[in-house]
């Protein structure tokens, strides 16, 4: 994780070209990157229309009807207690989008605070904020996020707690980057001499020159939280049953690879369609925001 | 560049030909768990006895039908009052280091099981009070009570004998590299990878014994360890998903021995653990009666199982002996359970419901969660990693468990510990001084037709109470592949390789 | 420069600290009890207190630490609560398959992103260059736990090719070992493959618009052999930093990997030990894992003050 930090770090503070308006253009040329922002879209209409779309209650078992393959009846077919998988699968998407986002919610809450204070006081707060965040970066991202969901207790909130401050360093990291670049510009030198108070200059200068960056990081990190959160309640430590999530129907259909293929794959084609789309997106916005490479 | 390669593929045939010939009498043995310390004495887990009955010999063992036969002693016998139990060992027996298994030896061991700091064997042995060597191949227990399940005891880790030699040069590190009288020696283990045991050549009944090497590979993921079999990197594997028998079995490379477990699944409710309990499915047994009129057991059997298992009502399997068959498995019956939930003035009941966290176990909750919504019950399932369920049921801190026990031979080992006030696993906080009195005498009677009926009548208390609703037995199963010849199936689960041999 | 080195290599001391308070801490705020897992099925009252004095269970906290840190200083790192092995030996063991596994998963990455990355450069803005691209991401957005299992699926359980899962040490034939070693290596290297190729292509556009390409280009050499021999050859160099880097990622890829394809090696050690409360195990397990990331990090930042002055006067 920490490498994207230092591609990211935005050390020249490029000069922002073509204004908004130019960077949306920018964006809109570039196909992969509409495509998943259309996917993603999708995504979400799915998972807030779940009540409408699902053909069958997701969490009603027919014990009649058990790990039936697709059908007419059951496009998707049904799973190890006879429920539609195609119902979970729409529901599914609630508990995935949910965590990627609530989770880098909590990222960015934590961490641009954190990378603000740490950036602009410098000193003794910077450097207890920096070894705190080194610590954590040096745990394995999934070990952590396992160890604190563990310690939670499992449920989709705690998961996303964990995963929010599993991520937070990075925000903290590329804040403070965004910080130390735009400072030493001269506008800011500018206004501090003018007698800027240091709240005014963060919200005038510091953090609209760091919104592009943390854009890009926040959708790459949404990827990274879905599919942290599939692995959770892979691992059982995420949502709670019979709620359906897509990593928690894989940890019920490798059990059944053989006889009930079907349970495996339309959850797992979902989170790869969901991460893919949040991955090309933020690509997309990257190369937008970022002039360099033209 | 070409002789190069001709003398790769030579070294390279060579090596196949040899690991060929490695492979023709190693017996590999997918487990569904990486097995904890392989010292007799504090060993815990069910998966760990798998191990053992290659490496360590007991005093007794079982046969196929449960019945204790003698191993490492030939016999005994019990005094009339109960409280001397004399065992004749085996002579001629030699440890996997060369030194004698005698009644010192023996009596080393049991001294070790029932003092040494920590061991899991002291509860077991509790009523063995001392151990006397009367000559080179005779011993007399003496106990505090007479306790009929002690040579059952001695049929499990209890009575394995290690060699007192190396158990006092390696101290704490015996677990490491165990040293008994088995027909396999310790030759090494990789924690949660495998565990080796080679042939032990001066094994008392060396005979019996034909394949050379046996690996035990923990491998948790039932689907894996199938198809480990399949592609014929394992000979055997146990305790198989029930849902792929159908599979397996369509295999003609594979055979499925099976035979019924000794243990017992079922719902434990908790009536008065640490505190008693308010609300209706604690306070009122006509709640707890409604909750397992609502369950059909057949149905957790068939979605959850395949079928393969045993729907039971007791903590014994109906094949047992000691089964009380004029209390037959209920019936499903909802209209009855909703008349009983009215009779009681509730309408919906909701309660919590812990379950272990793995894809099985919750399957089950999710399956008695659907058939008890249609009677009036809401439950909540509280999936719980298998560390916090101990400690929550510990402390009270649930409402409803459905968990199981591995079972032991003789049924006090079922039934005392759960039902007895102070019972060490009386998680329920269930209380009949009635059932006290009527299990110790069923421990301490010797005549088996007194103790069914001492039983029964416990169990005519008890059972109705429903603060453990007994829902099915597994049925073990031991999937191999043809070739291996002469296995046959315990229902303690213990894979014994005496007789066994690769074709 | 040099006080800059100093002041660097002075900062991993209190990281390394806070990593033994964080390792500790959330290692006791999981909730369970280990003594009630050691004693096992039968749940032994005697046992259960037993196992609290011999692991000091019931001490306060913080003399469980400060024994924790004292017995570190010793270079012991304790014993297996489950199964009494020393954890240096425990990782010892683990050790050889966890780095097998990367060095192939990294072989896998690097022959996958290497290629890719040249072409997308070369091609730049073409269909190979967003194809390029968009095989990168899809590398990225697969969840390895999810291509482990449809791998197994496939290519073991339908076709028979590769053995579903387990592990075969060196000493028992390099084939048996290596080719269950193929589907796990895969698995991780193709996510590893997406951040190395993004980093080739960008690196090789840098390298490609220098002049000494075009001098090459200028002298009438082929394209292709300009590419390889010089323009390649230079945007290793940035590439190679990140390879470094990814052994953090490829460590967290591993945990669900090693479970997926039961791998016994470091990751699998974590997750199980964390599941049965093995406090020594988690915390020698985690604590070394942090120190070597924490190395490598400080070496490779040694290097950028090295070779690039600027970074050590600011």
């Amino acid at each position: 994780m920490s490498v994207t930090v230092r591609v990211e770090r935005p050390a020249e503070a490029a000069p922002q070209a073509g204004g908004p308006f130019g960077r949306v253009a920018r964006l809109l040329k570039r196909p992969p990157a509409i495509i998943g922002a259309l996917v993603v879209l999708l995504f979400v209409v799915v998972a807030a229309l779940a009540p409408v779309l699902a053909p069958y209650d997701p969490a009603k078992p027919d014990f009649a009807n058990v790990r039936q393959p697709p059908s007419a009846e059951y496009r998707f077919g049904t799973d190890e207690i006879g429920r539609d998988v195609l119902t979970r699968t729409i529901y599914g998407a609630r508990a995935s989008l949910l965590a990627g986002v609530i989770s880098v919610l909590i990222a960015t809450g934590l961490g641009v605070p954190l990378g603000l204070i740490s950036g602009f006081y410098r000193g003794a707060l910077d450097e207890v904020i920096m070894r705190l965040t080194d610590a954590v970066l040096s745990f394995p991202f999934l070990i952590l996020a396992i160890a604190m969901a563990a310690a939670l207790g499992p449920s989709l909130t705690n998961a996303m707690i964990a995963i929010g401050i599993a991520t937070t360093p990075t925000f903290v990291r590329l804040t403070r980057a965004q910080v130390l670049a735009v400072g030493a510009e001269e506008f800011v030198t500018a206004a501090r001499a003018l007698g800027a108070t240091g709240a005014r200059i963060i919200w005038r200068h510091v953090l609209p020159n760091s919104v592009a960056p943390l854009l890009v990081q926040a959708t790459l990190t949404i990827a990274q939280a879905v599919i942290a959160e599939s692995a959770l309640s892979f691992l059982g430590l995420g949502v709670q049953p019979p709620t359906p999530s897509w990593g928690g129907m894989l940890n019920t259909a490798k059990n059944f690879l053989v006889q009930a293929p079907w349970m495996a794959i339309y959850p797992g084609l979902s989170i790869f369609f969901t991460v893919l789309a949040f991955n090309l997106f933020g690509d997309g916005l990257r190369d937008a925001l970022d002039p360099r490479d033209d | 560049m070409g002789r190069y390669v001709r003398r790769s593929f030579a070294i390279l045939a060579a090596v196949a030909l040899l690991s060929a010939a490695l492979a023709q009498s190693t017996l590999r043995i997918g487990l569904a768990e990486d097995p904890d310390i392989l010292d007799p004495a504090l060993a815990r887990t069910y998966v760990g006895r798998i191990v053992f009955a290659s490496l360590c010999d007991k005093l007794f063992d079982i046969d196929t039908t449960a019945a204790v036969v003698p191993q490492l002693a030939t016999g005994y016998t019990v005094s009339d009052d109960g409280l001397t139990v004399t065992i004749d060992i085996r002579q001629g027996v030699l440890f996997h280091d060369g030194t004698a298994m005698d009644a010192e030896a023996v009596k080393y061991s049991l001294d070790r099981a029932k003092n040494l700091p920590g061991s899991n064997r002291a509860s077991e042995l509790e009523q063995l009070e001392s151990v006397t060597v009367v000559d080179e191949d005779t011993i007399e227990l003496h106990l505090s009570t007479p306790f009929s399940p002690l040579i059952a005891q001695l049929a499990d880790r209890a009575g394995m004998i290690v060699s007192p030699t190396a158990a006092e040069a390696a101290g704490e590190e015996f677990g490491n590299a165990p040293v008994c009288a088995g027909p396999f020696r310790f030759v090494e283990r990789v924690a949660q990878d495998r565990i080796v045991l080679e042939r032990f050549e001066d094994y008392w009944d060396a005979d019996a014994i034909s394949i050379d090497r046996v690996v035990f590979l923990p491998i948790p993921d039932s689907s894996v360890r199938l198809a480990n079999l399949q592609s014929g990197d394992l000979q055997m594997i146990e305790r198989p998903a029930p849902t792929d028998l159908a599979v397996m079995r369509a295999d003609s490379n594979l055979v499925v021995p099976s035979v019924a477990s000794l243990g017992y699944q079922g719902i434990t409710i908790n009536l008065s653990n640490p505190e008693p309990r308010t609300d209706p499915l604690s306070s009122d047994v006509r709640v707890r009666e409604a909750l397992e009129l609502a369950i059909d057991r057949n149905t957790i059997n068939d979605v959850v199982f395949g079928g393969e298992f045993i729907v039971g009502n007791q903590p014994v399997p109906p094949s047992s002996p000691w089964y009380v068959a004029d209390m037959p498995v209920p019936e499903r019956d909802v209209e009855g359970a909703r008349a009983l939930l009215d009779e009681a003035g509730v309408d919906r009941v909701p309660f919590e419901m812990m379950v272990a966290n793995n894809p099985e176990a919750i399957r089950v909750g999710e399956v008695i969660q659907a058939m008890a919504g249609e009677v009036g019950f809401d439950i909540t399932l509280r999936a719980t990693e298998f560390a916090t369920a101990l400690d929550l049921q510990e402390q009270g801190q649930y409402a409803a468990f459905p968990v199981g026990w591995s079972g032991r031979i003789d049924p006090d080992g079922n039934i005392h510990q759960f039902h007895t006030c102070e019972g060490a696993l009386n998680e329920s906080g269930y209380c009949d001084p009635e059932v006290d009195k009527l299990l110790n005498e069923a421990r301490a009677a010797g005549d088996t037709d007194e103790r069914f009926e001492l039983y029964r009548q416990a169990l005519e208390r008890y059972l109705p109470d429903r603060h453990i609703i007994y829902l099915y037995h597994t049925q073990l199963f031991f999937p191999h592949v043809a070739a291996v010849q002469g296995f046959q199936a315990y229902p303690d689960g213990l894979i014994r390789l005496q007789g066994v041999s690769l074709q | 420069m040099l006080p800059y080195v100093g002041r660097r290599a002075l900062t991993a001391i209190p990281t390394l600290f806070l990593v033994t308070v964080m390792v500790f801490g959330i290692q006791r705020s999981l909730p369970g009890d280990p003594a009630l897992i050691l004693a096992g099925e039968q749940q032994d009252p005697a046992v259960i207190a037993f196992i609290r004095e011999k692991y000091r269970l019931d001490d306060p906290l913080p003399v469980q630490y400060v024994a924790w840190v004292a017995q570190l200083a010793r270079g012991d790192l304790g014993r297996s609560l489950r199964t009494n092995e020393r954890v240096l030996h425990l990782i010892a063991a683990k050790l050889p398959v966890t780095i097998e596994l990367a060095v192939l998963s990294l072989l896998v990455g690097i022959a996958i992103a290497l290629p890719l990355g040249i072409l997308a450069a070369v091609r730049r803005g073409t269909a190979v260059d967003y194809g390029g691209t968009a095989l990168a991401l899809t590398g990225l957005s697969v969840p390895n736990f999810w291509l482990g299992i449809m791998l197994i699926l496939f290519v073991s359980v339908r076709l028979g090719w590769l053995p579903a899962s387990g592990y075969v040490p060196l000493s028992e034939g390099v084939w048996e070992n290596v080719k269950r070693m193929i589907m796990p290596a895969f698995v991780l290297g193709t996510g590893l493959a997406a951040v190395l190729m993004r980093q080739m292509r960008s690196s090789m556009l840098g390298v490609l618009k220098q002049d000494f390409v075009r001098t090459a280009h200028a002298k009438g050499q082929r394209g292709a052999s300009v590419v390889v021999r010089h323009a390649a050859r230079n945007a290793l160099i940035p590439v190679t930093t990140i390879l470094g880097l990814q052994l953090g990622a490829l460590l967290s890829g591993a945990v669900l990997t090693e479970q997926v394809f039961t791998i016994p090696g470091f990751g699998k050690l974590i997750v199980d030990a964390v599941f049965n409360r093995d406090y020594a195990v988690v915390q020698g397990v985690v604590l070394i894992t942090a120190t070597s990331y924490i190395l490598i990090n400080l070496l490779v930042d040694l290097a950028y003050a090295v070779l690039d002055p600027r970074i050590g006067a600011r």
